[in-house]
């Protein structure tokens, strides 16, 4: 079955994985190949309905990839920079940082609560030979689990999560001695509401109707908050800003009205 | 930390062998002088590389394969460097210190020197002549100390198929090679290009090009002499051990009685245009003749596929910008495909490709329209244009932040620049 070639986990598994639900079993049904593969397609096309995500994703994967090398005395420039670290992609999608994150040397985990998107992925990465261990379950279950990570993403997925002190315990449970936790979202402002519901969602259609909810937005000071509350401080934030005429994101330190992302650590 | 103890750390990804079929990052059809210099580049970053070229370098080598030379502007010297070819070469190229253009033999020339400019401190040459020959060897140097470039010479390339998640290259004998990107580096025939359905827009010029080096014995001083003829512009430039390259463009009409001429009467004629601040002439090569034509291709890019070189765009050699163009398609190709490859993403994806694009057609359309402006003007006899130029070469001289311009362009370091050419690491 080509569809479990890229699955394979690159670490063995703890025995105990409530939860996880590999793909790749030997049952998978082609017609269902070739439906994820036609949704991994979507997802994957840079002009297609993920069109921002595509256009964010070489800002945030410098980011994230020269905090993480800063912080754990690495070579960012070198071949694979972050060869042997574990990742967790917490809400993964389509796997739109987990590929990256594992070509750049890591063993990734990506987790998604949708078997959907665990199933588009994990296609996904078999077509273009990458290696990420897609499971569908939660941040919770994994933490329970007792799984460890010297990198957690968490990016754009706390603004969807119904308890967000739960969600952030979890991603601290996850964290191995001297991890990162990185977080993205979008701030509860005035501009934000009019940027990334009135214009995302209704102008400019980049996202469907209903993606977010802005009163699910934090503040920088309640995000603050909230990793402290559980051992850990942030030790960077910055802004996320779009410039409509060169189509670019650029972080912007001064700006964190609409989208912001950071990195925390244990005290 | 989890550091999983992996003996590979760090050390730089290679290509990778399957039963005879290859798989690396990208895949190079065409191990010319741009398509190898693509290909030094890429693997000196850590990019897995194969490189594929109908010719063996034994073949490539030899002195009489090619006896044409290439003009290396200094940025190109900067993309070499940075590949890690220069160091195989500077050897042999000859540096251009002075450059003299003068329409025909008025009284008027411009006159580029080295010293009225200084380029990151200090006065450099504005380029540098040699043997294509001598850089083959450097770039087949090149090629022996990176590990992770695999040089397929001889193999003939018969199919490419692209699809949305990959692309791969079938050989004449059965072998296949996967890559994420296909960079066509093919020359003017490309197959690349063809088999993606580019169409090309193609001019010719009623004239040709007449080359070969000379020996002579007085020293060159490093003085590159332009003359713009009314049959096409003739040119004197310097290369090392009292040789100068001599391009002479001339109607096409005319090109065989010259390739006919006895030595004694061409060197005659070679020595009455170049002036005669040479000493005694003689030949260090065959005479060839080489057809003057322009090439430019609608696109640069298509799914999963690169165009550089030849391939992409011929232009009139009038400003020596031909390989230069090539290397400037190098070291912007190279840096979006490294920037891509260091985040782990899709090396051959559409948005890489687009930037590479956005970055290159202008500046070669630009290029070719100039030098098919400069060959009008310059190729006629009109009074009223005569008196124009003239005019325009003598106010030229007289501002010097114009000149300086010139000279910079000249020398390739105008416009939004690649690292390889500002001297940065990819």
């Amino acid at each position: 079955m080509t569809a479990t070639a890229g699955t394979t986990p690159t670490t063995p598994a703890p025995a105990s994985t409530p939860g996880a639900n590999k793909v790749g079993a030997s049952t998978v049904d082609p017609a269902d190949v070739a439906r994820f593969s036609a949704i991994a397609a979507e997802w994957w096309d840079p002009t297609g309905k993920f069109r921002p995500l595509h256009r964010l994703n070489p800002l945030r994967l410098t980011y994230i990839r020269d905090a993480v090398c800063q912080r754990l005395g690495r070579d960012p420039l070198a071949p694979s920079p972050l060869n042997g670290l574990r990742v967790v992609d917490i809400g993964c999608g389509g796997g739109l940082l987990s590929e990256p994150f594992a070509r750049m040397g890591a063993s990734v985990v990506g987790v998604d609560a949708s078997e959907k998107n665990i199933k588009t992925a994990a296609t996904h990465a078999a077509e273009s030979g990458a290696t990420v261990d897609y499971r569908a379950t939660t941040a919770e279950s994994l933490a329970a689990s007792g799984e460890r990570f010297d990198v957690v993403l968490a990016m754009e997925v706390i603004e969807h999560v119904a308890d967000v002190n739960l969600f952030v315990q979890s991603c601290a449970d996850l964290l191995a001695p001297g991890g990162v936790l990185f977080l993205a979202t979008l701030n509860r402002t005035p501009k934000s509401f009019a940027m990334a519901i009135v214009g995302a969602e209704y102008v400019l259609r980049w996202l469907p109707r209903g993606t977010h909810n802005w009163r699910q937005f934090l503040r920088p000071s309640e995000l603050t908050a909230a990793v402290r509350a559980h051992g850990l401080n942030m030790r960077h934030l910055t802004g996320v800003t779009y410039n409509p005429l060169t189509d670019e994101f650029k972080l912007n330190a001064r700006d964190l009205g609409v989208n912001y992302m950071g990195w925390a650590e244990r005290v | 930390m989890a550091e999983s103890g992996n003996p590979t750390a760090n050390t730089p990804p290679s290509p990778t062998a399957d039963g005879g079929d290859l798989a690396a990052e990208v895949v190079i059809l065409g191990g010319g002088l741009a398509g190898l210099s693509m290909a030094a580049a890429l693997a000196t970053a850590g990019v897995p590389v194969v490189c594929i070229d109908q010719d063996s370098p034994d073949r490539q080598a030899d002195d009489g394969f090619d006896i044409r030379t290439t003009a290396i502007a200094y940025a190109s010297m900067k993309v070499l460097e940075g590949a890690g070819v220069w160091k195989h070469m500077v050897d042999k190229a000859g540096p251009m210190l002075d450059i003299r253009i003068a329409d025909q033999f008025s009284p008027l020339f411009v006159h580029y020197d080295h010293t009225e400019l200084a380029v990151d401190g200090q006065h450099r040459p504005f380029g540098w002549i040699l043997d294509n020959k001598d850089m083959r060897r450097a770039l087949f140097a090149r090629v022996a100390e990176l590990p992770g470039l695999i040089h397929l010479a001889p193999a003939k390339a018969t199919a490419i198929t692209r699809n949305r998640s990959g692309a791969s290259v079938k050989l004449a004998d059965g072998r296949v090679v996967r890559a994420k990107l296909v960079i066509g580096a093919d020359g003017r025939k490309s197959l690349a290009r063809e088999g993606a359905g580019i169409k090309v827009r193609r001019w010719s010029y009623d004239q040709s090009a007449i080359i070969c080096t000379i020996h002579h014995s007085e020293p060159n001083k490093g003085i590159a002499v332009e003359h713009f003829m009314p049959n096409g512009p003739f040119a004197v430039l310097p290369m090392t051990e009292n040789r100068c390259s001599i391009i002479w463009s001339e109607k096409r009409s005319l090109v065989q009685t010259y390739l006919d001429l006895p030595d004694d009467q061409f060197i005659e004629e070679l020595s009455r245009r170049s002036g005669g601040y040479l000493g005694e002439i003689t030949l260090a090569t065959r005479r060839e003749a080489w057809p003057l034509s322009v090439l430019l291709a609608e696109r640069f890019i298509a799914e999963r596929l690169a165009l550089i070189g030849e391939a992409a765009h011929a232009i009139h050699p009038i400003a020596g910008q031909g390989l230069n163009l090539g290397l400037r398609d190098v070291a912007a190709l190279a840096e979006v495909i490294v920037d891509a490859h260091r985040l782990g993403l899709d090396v051959g994806g559409p948005e890489v490709l687009a930037r590479f694009q956005r970055w290159r057609r202008f500046d070669t359309v630009l290029l070719a329209a100039v030098c098919d402006g400069l060959v009008h003007l310059f190729s006629n006899n009109i009074p009223p244009i005569r008196l124009a130029r003239d005019l325009g070469m003598g106010l030229v001289n007289r501002l010097p932040p114009v000149k300086r311009f010139f000279m910079k362009h000249a020398m390739g370091i105008v416009g939004d620049l690649p690292r390889m050419i500002r001297g940065q690491p990819l």
